[in-house]
């Protein structure tokens, strides 16, 4: 059943760039905001499933180095997503 | 035997809090989420705890909520969504055990007796179970922990939200015996009222009543009744995939409009029959007997059941034989607000079959091979891509989908349909 989807604010749908490794698996490399600047991901330093109450949804949480921020990269289903105010 | 360590968790207000947690400007406001006002589904069908604080009832209509609470935000609801929430929740449960035993979309039994020594203890598990619903799905749960099925799902309703309570065997007649006896699974309006007249109206009234007393008062069920209050419930939680068989094929509506003649029935009942008999198909089935259900305006009930001479797939099969049970069983008096068509008998498609010497097999032969052409362009097309010109002279009543519209079923406890 198709599910309807929400935009709130805080939740910004962002493209990403990842890399796909030959036995399997991904990690993403960078990502472009919602102004049109890209932004390489240095590292990433965790990834577990989180929900995010800032910007409403649920998803796999990548947890980026990007410069010397810290950011969270969510991955819903099929769209990736951040939380305005902290990247 | 040792004894078993079952787990019941509810995931509180599910439906409220998976639109809370995705709408932030909200989750302070009382939200209720409810069906389409203009299909008639208008009523509540989950809402959070600030409009629970006003009074709102699950099941109540929309402007009754909206009377007793003014600025309720009315949401309609995601099915999508919360079918997506489930199933991760599920997956949660699913690495601590592979008994998980869903019950409706929000609420699961897992039996963990066997994982409690790599695990930890049932209250380690709930509590841990619930710090990841949390966490992963920004929802809560309650997780009740008990020996038995029965105490687990009373315990998860004890301490609301995001609690954990646990009922011993040597606690329970404490726990349990003051609860109302209508808090017991299976104690509905009907026998609580019964039990009420007769002087019982706690769980603990019920445990110490005389079986055999409770079996002339309210058939076998009362025999049942008396082992939960006991805590003897010894059902299983099954195990993921071996989800029941199929006993029966149904679908029923609430319809758009109200039905009141002949036609609009006869039409109603070929789009149930329609989808009854797709899902027949679906699942390789054959059905002997139809069942119908009718409800009228005054919300009075009435339900028929007719066999058919062979076993039968086909919708038209369904829905004529459903219309002469009509035509017997109902009396015109008021319009008809639901409907429902069931096969079941269920035998499968493929099994031998007695041919009829006076009809024509040839032609029947080919009905069942138009239905399965209608099956493949409705799948690959679209399930309006191909309609029976009857149900064109209604456009809002032909345009129910009952297929596609339907995902969420009500569900049993006993899965069989019949006593443990």
């Amino acid at each position: 059943m198709e599910e309807r989807r929400y935009c709130s604010p805080d939740k910004v749908y962002v493209s990403v760039k990842a890399l796909f490794y030959p036995d399997g698996g991904f990690k993403p490399t960078s990502l472009i905001w919602d102004d049109g600047c890209e932004y390489a991901i240095d590292k990433v330093t965790d990834i577990r499933r989180a929900a995010s109450l800032k910007a409403g949804g649920t998803g796999i949480r990548y947890t980026c180095r990007i410069g010397n921020k810290t950011v969270y990269l969510f991955l819903e289903e099929d769209r990736w997503f951040m939380e305005r105010g902290r990247g | 035997m040792k004894e078993r360590v079952i787990l019941h968790s509810d995931l509180n207000n599910f439906y409220a809090s998976v639109e809370c947690l995705h709408r932030p400007e909200i989750r302070d406001k009382p939200v209720a989420v409810c069906g389409d006002p203009l299909l008639r589904h208008g009523i509540v069908l989950a809402k959070n705890y600030p409009a629970k604080a006003t009074g709102i009832q699950t099941g109540e209509a929309i402007w009754q909520a909206q009377q007793k609470c003014p600025g309720l935000v009315v949401l309609p609801p995601n099915f999508g969504l919360y079918l997506r929430f489930a199933r991760l929740a599920r997956e949660i449960y699913a690495s601590y055990t592979d008994q998980v035993e869903p019950f409706g979309l929000d609420e699961a039994w897992l039996d963990v007796t066997g994982s409690c020594h790599v695990c930890g203890d049932g209250q380690e598990i709930a509590d841990r179970i619930r710090t990841r619903v949390k966490e992963e799905l920004g929802v809560t749960a309650s997780v009740g922990v008990s020996y038995n099925k029965i105490f687990a799902k009373l315990g998860s309703d004890m301490k609301k939200p995001d609690a954990t309570t646990v009922i011993t065997s040597e606690d329970f007649r404490s726990m349990v015996w003051p609860l109302p006896a209508g808090d017991l699974l299976y104690v509905g309006r009907a026998t609580k009222r019964k039990l009420a007249a007769r002087g019982i109206v706690s769980i603990g009234d019920i445990a110490v009543t005389d079986p055999a007393w409770l079996r002339s008062l309210l058939g076998k069920w009362g025999e049942v009744l008396w082992s939960f209050a006991n805590g003897f419930d010894d059902s299983p939680v099954i195990r993921m995939g071996e989800e029941s068989q199929i006993k029966s094929v149904g679908n029923s509506i609430t319809t758009p409009r109200d039905l009141e003649t002949d036609e609009d029935v006869e039409m109603t009942f070929y789009v149930l029959s329609e989808s009854v008999a797709e899902r027949m198909r679906e699942h390789g089935f054959k059905c002997r007997t139809a069942q119908i259900y009718i409800r009228d305006t005054n919300l009075f009930s009435i339900s028929a059941q007719g066999k058919f001479l062979r076993p039968t797939q086909l919708s038209a099969d369904l829905a004529e034989k459903a219309m002469s049970l009509f035509r017997a069983h109902y009396v015109w008096e008021n319009p008809i607000r639901s409907l429902g068509v069931k096969g079941t008998d269920l035998v499968a498609a493929d099994s031998c079959e007695q041919l009829f010497l006076f009809e024509d097999e040839e032609r029947r032969r080919k009905q069942e091979k138009i239905e399965a052409a209608v099956d493949g362009l409705r799948h690959r097309f679209g399930h309006f891509s191909i309609q029976r010109a009857l149900l064109l002279q209604d456009q809002k009543l032909g345009a129910i989908n009952p297929k596609e519209d339907h995902v969420i079923h009500p569900v049993a406890f006993f899965k069989e349909g019949g006593l443990p």
